[in-house]
């Protein structure tokens, strides 16, 4: 059974009567009679207010924010020339990278989820001629010192690239010498494109991705 | 004379210090797209904004196969022979933008829209430094 609404009003502290009724009667037209004492009232709509105003700083801080910001727009990204009255006309990245799977280096686009899951569908060639080559194959590189060896595989880089890109100009059949991380730190090798186009060096385990047994 | 070889005075030290804390700023100004190139061998010299090329957007539209086996494109920012001419006359850029399958030459604005000053090389938006980290 709960209390009147006089009762209520006549409540000094909201606290004071919670306790003193355990929250079991403190329930249903209770509230609303304690949400009709004014000073009751005015706390609880500033704690509504509070709470909205800090939800929706805490959403526009985690959803919206970070969108807006990975993906400069073209007229601050500091390359592009804010005086050029054509560069309204180009495409903003993130209008349409938002709209990819998204990654957290490089482009924040996983571009082999994108293409393997139809998101983007990219020529493969300009010329009827042209024979387009992929391949499903892993070679494993085992001289990795003391780190995980590297699983390279074929098939997502054959998908994007032609054989020639790598063979026989950067590697050949067989050990490749001068692979060292070393030099693909310093853009040879995998460095030409992991690090500029493709996901850069810092993620180590998405090559030395195989434990020795 | 000979060459002091003490280290600098206490303020000039300071002074280092802050230039090195300055220069350690990553990407202060630049925030490029991932792999955004500028191409400025000849623009600029001839009074055209360096060009941007995004590859973002091209490689959402043509596989890397397109542009580095069949038009000849190097991995290298500003490495192929290229000028006006050959795009003109339908070789690299040119083969796609010629009003058919992207838009044609006569759009300057569209490619050459870089800030003017800047050099030649690869952008990768302060995830790494590109090709030569050192």
């Amino acid at each position: 059974m709960g209390m009147g609404c006089a009762q209520a009003a006549q409540a000094t502290h909201l606290a004071e009567m919670i306790f003193r009724r355990k929250t079991k009667a403190v329930m249903g037209s209770d509230i609303v009679c304690l949400l009709r004492n004014r000073r009751v009232g005015r706390w609880a709509a500033l704690l509504v207010a509070a709470s909205v105003i800090g939800a929706g700083v805490a959403w526009g801080g985690t959803v919206v924010a970070p969108v807006k910001n990975v993906w400069a727009a073209l007229i601050s990204d500091g390359l592009h020339d804010p005086a050029n009255p054509d560069i309204s006309l180009l495409q903003e990245p993130g209008d349409s990278l938002s709209k990819l799977p998204q990654d957290y280096v490089g482009n924040k686009v996983n571009w082999d989820q994108a293409l393997n899951e139809g998101y983007i569908d990219p020529r493969s060639k300009l010329q009827p001629q042209t024979r387009v080559r992929t391949l499903d194959q892993d070679t494993i590189m085992k001289n990795t010192g003391g780190t995980p060896w590297v699983r390279f595989p074929h098939r997502p880089h054959t998908a994007w690239l032609d054989c020639t890109t790598c063979h026989d100009s950067m590697f050949k059949e067989g050990p490749t010498p001068g692979l060292t991380m070393l030099a693909i730190l310093n853009g040879q090798y995998c460095g030409k494109c992991h690090g500029t186009v493709a996901f850069p060096l810092s993620e180590c385990n998405r090559c030395h991705s195989v434990i020795p047994k | 004379m000979k060459p002091s070889l003490r280290p600098p005075a206490r303020g000039k030290r300071w002074l280092a210090l802050l230039a090195v804390l300055l220069a350690l700023l990553p990407g202060a100004a630049v925030r490029a797209e991932y792999g955004d190139v500028v191409l400025n061998n000849w623009s600029q010299k001839n009074g055209m904004r360096p060009v941007i090329f995004p590859h973002w957007f091209h490689r959402e539209r043509f596989r890397c196969k397109v542009c580095h086996t069949e038009l000849g494109f190097k991995l290298q920012a500003g490495a192929d022979d290229m000028d006006m001419a050959d795009i003109i006359n339908g070789k690299f850029c040119g083969a796609c933008h010629n009003g058919k399958i992207a838009w044609s030459v006569e759009h300057c604005g569209l490619c050459h829209s870089g800030k003017p000053g800047l050099s030649t090389g690869i952008m990768s938006g302060g995830t790494s430094q590109g090709p030569g980290i050192f």
